[in-house]
C-alpha cells in the first residue's frame, strides 16, 4: 500500500522562510504530542543550580582569601557558601516528591547516576562549609572557650576541604541534567558543564565584590575573566544544542536568556569602572548573581520546551538513523 | 545463581483490534489511579500516551492510503473506486508499553536504588523507596516513567512482577484476545517476532517491521519489542533511542576540564595585584 496523504500523524512545515540555508525540518510525530517527557522538576531545581554554583565559588573565593590574608573577603565568601550551600540543599529536598524520604538518597552511592553522585558530594562539602561560615562567628557564639577555641581552629582546614570539593559542586550538575534525554541538555552536554562552571566563578566573584574595596581585587578580576566565559560558553551551548538550540532563544527561555546576557554584560562592565566605589562594585556583583541565576532558569526552561515537542527528538534522532542506513548502503 | 529466563513481550500491532482491554486488565491487576477522562479528538485515542497513571496505551492512527480494486465502495459514485487517487482508510493500532531496556537509564540514574533489574530482566520501581527526585521521568528516551503528582513517586509498567512471581502472564497479555500482545521469554519472542514479519511480507505488508528487537541498538534491545507496521514515530515511539548514561564518561571528562577551568581561573584571579 502506498501512501497518499499523512493523516491522524501530524507532519509539520516550517513556514517558508526564503532566506533560510538550513532545510526546514520535516517530521512525523503522534498527534504532535511529545515523543520524550519533560521533567517534573519546579523551578526549585534551577534555584539548586544556581546556588549550589554560588556557594561552589563563594569557597574558592574563600580559599584564595585566607591564603592571601583578606580577612574580610575570607568572611563574606564563607557565609555567601554557606548560604547558597543551604538554600540550595533546601532548593533539592523541598522539589522531592516525598522530601520526607531524603535520605533514601544515602541507602546507595551510584556512579551511574550523577544526582547520586552530587548527593555524596554536597554531603561532604555542606559540613565543611558549615564548619568554616561557623568558624567565623564562634567568639560571637555563647560556648564554653575550649568549644569556641575549637570552632575557630576547624574553619580553616574546612575551609580548604570546602574549596578542593567546590570544582566537584560547580560542575556535577550540569552532568546531571545533560545526562538526560532532553534535547537541549544532551546534545549540549559538553558546554554546559563549562557553562555552569563559569557561572558559579560569576556567581563566586559576585558575593567577592561585596568585600571593601582594598581585599575586593581578586573578586574583580574573577569577574572579568568569568563573566564573557559564561557569555562564551553559552553561547557555544546554543550551537551545540543543534535543531535543539531554537529553543534557547525562544520562548521563556529566549527572554530569560536575553535577560541573562543584559546582566552578565552590566555587571562585568560595571565591575570593570567602580573600582573606587564600594557601592558600584557591590551593585556590580549583584547584577553578576542576578545574570548566573537568571541563566540557569534559562537552560531549565529551554530543556523543558524542547522535550516537549517531537520534532527536537524525532529529527535528529531520524537524521542519524538515515545516515547510518547510507553508510551501510555505501559499504 | 540461577535464575529465569529474561521476560518480555512482544507486541505484533498487525494483530491488534484497538479493544483496550490490554489498559483496562492493567489498571484493573495493578490498581492504578484514574488518568484523566478528557476526549482527545484523536481518533479512538482519549488515553494520550503512558505515564504514571497509564502503564498500557493504544494509539490509533488513521492513515489515507490509496485505494485498490478491493477496496469496498460503500454506496459512494462508482469513480470513487477506481484507484485513481481514490482513498481508503489504514487504521494502525498499537498497545505502548514500558519497554524494560537491557540498559535502562531510569535505572541508571535513580540515586537511591528504587529503580531495580529483577530477576526475570525486567525493570521495576520500589514504591517503599522512591523518594520522588523525578530523574528517571527526563532520562527516559521513550518517555514512559512519570512522577504521580498526588502522591509524590515516580511509576510505570511493572510487567506484573508479582503475577510473573506465582508463573502468570501479565494482565494485558492475558486479558489481550487476538494475542496481539504476547509474553514469553525474550529470546524466544524474537524469533518468533522475525518469522512474523516474513510472513506479513509474504502476504504483502510490506512496511513491517520490528522495532526494539536488536541487542545492538540504542539501548541493548528493548525486553518489549513491538511489530510495527510504519515507521516507529508515526506511533509516538523514537526511531533511534540511546540510553543517557552510555555517553556519561564522555559527559565526566568535559566535567574535569570544566572544573579544570574553574580552579585555574580561580587562581589567576587572586595572582597579582595585592589589591
Amino acid at each position: 500500500m502506498s501512501e497518499v496523504a499523512p493523516s491522524g500523524q501530524r507532519r509539520r512545515r516550517r513556514r517558508h522562510d526564503p532566506n533560510a540555508v538550513v532545510p526546514e525540518a520535516e517530521f512525523t510525530s503522534y498527534y504532535g504530542r511529545p515523543v520524550v517527557k519533560a521533567s517534573p522538576w519546579t523551578l526549585d531545581i534551577p534555584a539548586y543550580f544556581f546556588l549550589g554554583g554560588m556557594a561552589a565559588g563563594s569557597s574558592v573565593m574563600a580559599a584564595g582569601a585566607s591564603v592571601t590574608g583578606r580577612p574580610t573577603l575570607r568572611r563574606i565568601a564563607r557565609v555567601g557558601a554557606f548560604g547558597g550551600i543551604l538554600g540550595s540543599t533546601y532548593a533539592l529536598i523541598h522539589d522531592l516528591g516525598r522530601p520526607e524520604r531524603f535520605y533514601m538518597m544515602l541507602r546507595v552511592a551510584k556512579v551511574t547516576s550523577p544526582m547520586s553522585m552530587g548527593t555524596w558530594l554536597i554531603s561532604a562539602y555542606g559540613p565543611a562549609v558549615g564548619a568554616a561560615a561557623v568558624g567565623e562567628f564562634a567568639h560571637l557564639l555563647p560556648l564554653p572557650a575550649p568549644v569556641r577555641k575549637l570552632l575557630g581552629a576547624v574553619a580553616g582546614p574546612a575551609g580548604f576541604a570546602a574549596a578542593a570539593l567546590a570544582p566537584g559542586m560547580a560542575t556535577y550538575t550540569g552532568v546531571l541534567i545533560a545526562d538526560t534525554a532532553t534535547p537541549a541538555w544532551k546534545e549540549a552536554g559538553g558546554s554546559i558543564t563549562t557553562a555552569f562552571a563559569a557561572g558559579a566563578l560569576v556567581s563566586g566573584a559576585g558575593i567577592g565584590l561585596m568585600a571593601p574595596l582594598d581585599e575586593s581585587g581578586p573578586a574583580r578580576r574573577l569577574a572579568l575573566l568569568a563573566a564573557p566565559g559564561e557569555l562564551l560558553a553559552v553561547m557555544r551551548m546554543h550551537t551545540e544544542a543543534g535543531l535543539a538550540g531554537e529553543t534557547y532563544n525562544t520562548g521563556t527561555a529566549g527572554k530569560l536568556a536575553k535577560v541573562a546576557e543584559a546582566l552578565l554584560i552590566g555587571g562585568g562592565v560595571l565591575a570593570a569602572v567602580t573600582r573606587r566605589s564600594r557601592i558600584g562594585s557591590a551593585m556590580a556583583g549583584v547584577s553578576l548573581l542576578a545574570g548566573a541565576c537568571v541563566e540557569r532558569f534559562a537552560v531549565f526552561e529551554a530543556g523543558q520546551a524542547s522535550a516537549r515537542d517531537p520534532k527536537y527528538t524525532v529529527v535528529p534522532q531520524r537524521q542519524r538513523l538515515e545516515a547510518r542506513k547510507a553508510a551501510s548502503a555505501d559499504e | 545463581m540461577d535464575h529465569p529466563p529474561r521476560m518480555g513481550f512482544l507486541t505484533d500491532t498487525s494483530l491488534c483490534i484497538g479493544c483496550k482491554a490490554c489498559e483496562v486488565a492493567c489498571k484493573t491487576w495493578n490498581g492504578v489511579p484514574e488518568d484523566g477522562l478528557a476526549m482527545l479528538g484523536s481518533s479512538y485515542d482519549n488515553t494520550g500516551g503512558l505515564g504514571a497513571s497509564t502503564w498500557r496505551h493504544v494509539a490509533f492512527i488513521e492513515q489515507k492510503v490509496a485505494a485498490t480494486p478491493e477496496t469496498p465502495n460503500f454506496g459512494q459514485a462508482p469513480e470513487g473506486n477506481t484507484g485513481n487517487g481514490a482513498t481508503d482508510l489504514r487504521w494502525l493500532m498499537s498497545s505502548d508499553v514500558c519497554k524494560h531496556c537491557t540498559h535502562a537509564a531510569c535505572l541508571d540514574v535513580c540515586p537511591t536504588g528504587s529503580l531495580m533489574r529483577t530477576e526475570f530482566g525486567t525493570v521495576v520501581v520500589q514504591e517503599d523507596i522512591c523518594n520522588g527526585c523525578g530523574y528517571c521521568v527526563p532520562a527516559c528516551p521513550y518517555g514512559v516513567i512519570d512522577r504521580r503528582e498526588e502522591d509524590g513517586r515516580a511509576w510505570k509498567c511493572t510487567l506484573c512482577y508479582d503475577r510473573l512471581k506465582h508463573d502468570q502472564t501479565p494482565a494485558c497479555a492475558q486479558a489481550c484476545p487476538t494475542q496481539s500482545i504476547q509474553f514469553g521469554p525474550v529470546d524466544e519472542l524474537r524469533v518468533r517476532g522475525a518469522a512474523r514479519v516474513e510472513e506479513l511480507h509474504e502476504r504483502g505488508e510490506l512496511t513491517a517491521r520490528m522495532y526494539g528487537e536488536n541487542p545492538d541498538d540504542g539501548v541493548g534491545g528493548a525486553g518489549a519489542m513491538f511489530l510495527l507496521l510504519d515507521e516507529p514515530e508515526v506511533y509516538g515511539l523514537p526511531p533511534d533511542p540511546v540510553v543517557v548514561t552510555r555517553d556519561l564518561g564522555a559527559l565526566w571528562k568535559h566535567a574535569a576540564s570544566a572544573a579544570a577551568m574553574f580552579v585555574s581561573v580561580s587562581v589567576a584571579a587572586f595572582i597579582g595585584r595585592r589589591k
